[in-house]
């Protein structure tokens, strides 16, 4: 089935195509709010809230204001960081690793038999250190270009040049 | 439009990231509906970025598709079930309401009739208490009955008739005398009550020489009601005889008012 068929359906409370959307995208929104929170309790609720808060609002998505993928990871992206400024998370959370998505992946022993996740392991232990930023700004936080580049102290421009060549590094080695 | 540029300048990694305008967005979105080359090409680049982010989730996570299930579900099911529900709470409600009405008039019925009840008894007891006094004095009346009864049948008691004398022939009275137990029952149902002021004397006497000695008066002579007298007297008595005298009696008998008088027929 078509991704737009499968959103359609979703839109009108098929529950079915939910779930397949849900096996799609979970893992990749579990692993943004994850990195966002550091807590894998936490990050597990808030993944499902996220699904569910889309389902209940699943009428508010239009094709034409971008993907569906990037409608839930904006979902999930605010969710997080909307829990990391709750005064709970704060007090129990003081000392928030500042290490980038990459230091997850460096120091996580437990990948699996996930053939994708240990070559991405490898690929971002050999990603120059200007990639992993950018990526992490624009996917896993929600930066837009220009916060980014202030943040990184580079042009606009190049922060757009830079992560089409990282992206296209990483698909290089994904193959996709 | 050169698509290949147009893809080469970066923009559709933005555009999955979600970092650009709305317009901007939209205007990507027409381009995919375009040129499906363009498509893929997103369609690529949001691949990449899903098996990345995903990476980094953590492995060992308990989660399903399961648990979202039975909330987006149960959620549906619950709103159905509060609407479905509404007249069912009513109508518990008002049987709620009229259940505990109706208790409540039942007990204060009940207190009502509890009440009514007390005051019978209470009447009950009070006749009880009648009664009793009625048999208590009705026991009391047997028992001097039938003292009376063995005092006639007495075969060591001495009937002694004291008759009427002078002006008093009307008057009459009887002394049992009990040698052994050295009483006199003195039955004095025929003499008149005694008038205001006076009571009536009992004498023991000896008739040679004549000595009469007082056994003493008779003060609730009025007011017993079977007029019969219980006196002690261990005289050697030969005579009874009885006097109204001032209250209080005399030492001696005024004989003008000797209203009775008998002698004992044979001295033992």
């Amino acid at each position: 089935m078509q991704l737009e068929q499968l959103v359609s359906k979703f839109q009108q409370k098929d529950v079915k195509a939910f779930e397949m959307l849900y096996n799609m995208y979970s893992e990749s929104m579990h692993g943004v709010i994850y990195n966002i929170v550091r807590d894998k309790e936490i990050a597990e609720e808030i993944m499902q809230d996220v699904f569910i808060k889309a389902w209940h609002k699943s009428d508010t998505y239009s094709a034409k204001k971008g993907r569906f993928f990037t409608w839930i990871l904006n979902i999930a992206r605010n969710a997080a960081i909307d829990k990391t400024r709750s005064k709970n998370f704060k007090n129990a959370n003081k000392n928030l690793n500042a290490d980038f998505f990459v230091g997850i992946l460096e120091h996580s022993d437990n990948l699996d038999k996930q053939t994708d996740a240990i070559g991405i392991k490898k690929f971002v232990t050999k990603l120059a250190e200007k990639c992993k930023e950018v990526i992490e700004l624009l996917y896993f936080k929600g930066y837009t270009q220009k916060e980014a580049s202030e943040t990184l102290e580079m042009p606009i421009g190049t922060i757009k040049t830079r992560n089409r060549n990282c992206i296209n590094e990483l698909r290089a080695m994904l193959d996709v | 439009m050169d698509i290949k540029a147009y893809i080469a300048s970066g923009i559709l990694e933005l555009y999955v990231a979600g970092t650009l305008s709305e317009k901007e967005s939209q205007e990507v979105f027409a381009l995919t509906q375009q040129y499906p080359e363009i498509l893929e090409e997103v369609k690529s680049i949001e691949a990449s970025i899903v098996k990345l982010t995903a990476s980094v989730a953590p492995k060992d996570a308990k989660h399903s598709f399961n648990t979202i299930k039975t909330q987006i579900t149960s959620a549906e099911n619950d709103t159905k079930v509060i609407t479905m529900d509404k007249p069912k709470t009513n109508w518990f409600t008002y049987v709620g309401w009229a259940a505990s009405l109706i208790l409540a008039a039942g007990l204060l019925w009940m207190v009502n009739e509890n009440n009514i009840l007390k005051q019978q008894i209470e009447v009950v007891e009070t006749d009880k208490e009648f009664l009793e006094t009625q048999i208590e004095n009705a026991n009391n009346s047997l028992a001097e009955a039938e003292k009376l009864v063995d005092i006639l049948r007495d075969r060591n008691i001495v009937e002694v008739p004291l008759d009427g004398q002078g002006d008093f022939a009307n008057a009459y009275a009887k002394v049992y005398w009990d040698q052994n137990s050295n009483s006199i029952y003195l039955d004095a149902k025929d003499l008149p009550e005694a008038p205001e002021g006076k009571v009536y004397q009992v004498w023991s006497l000896t008739l040679n020489p004549l000595t009469p000695t007082s056994l003493g008066t008779i003060d609730d002579f009025n007011t017993d009601t079977n007029k019969i007298f219980t006196i002690t007297n261990a005289n050697a008595s030969e005579a009874f005889g009885i006097t109204l005298e001032p209250a209080g009696g005399s030492e001696t008998p005024t004989m003008e008012q000797l209203y009775t008088l008998g002698v004992v027929a044979s001295t033992p």
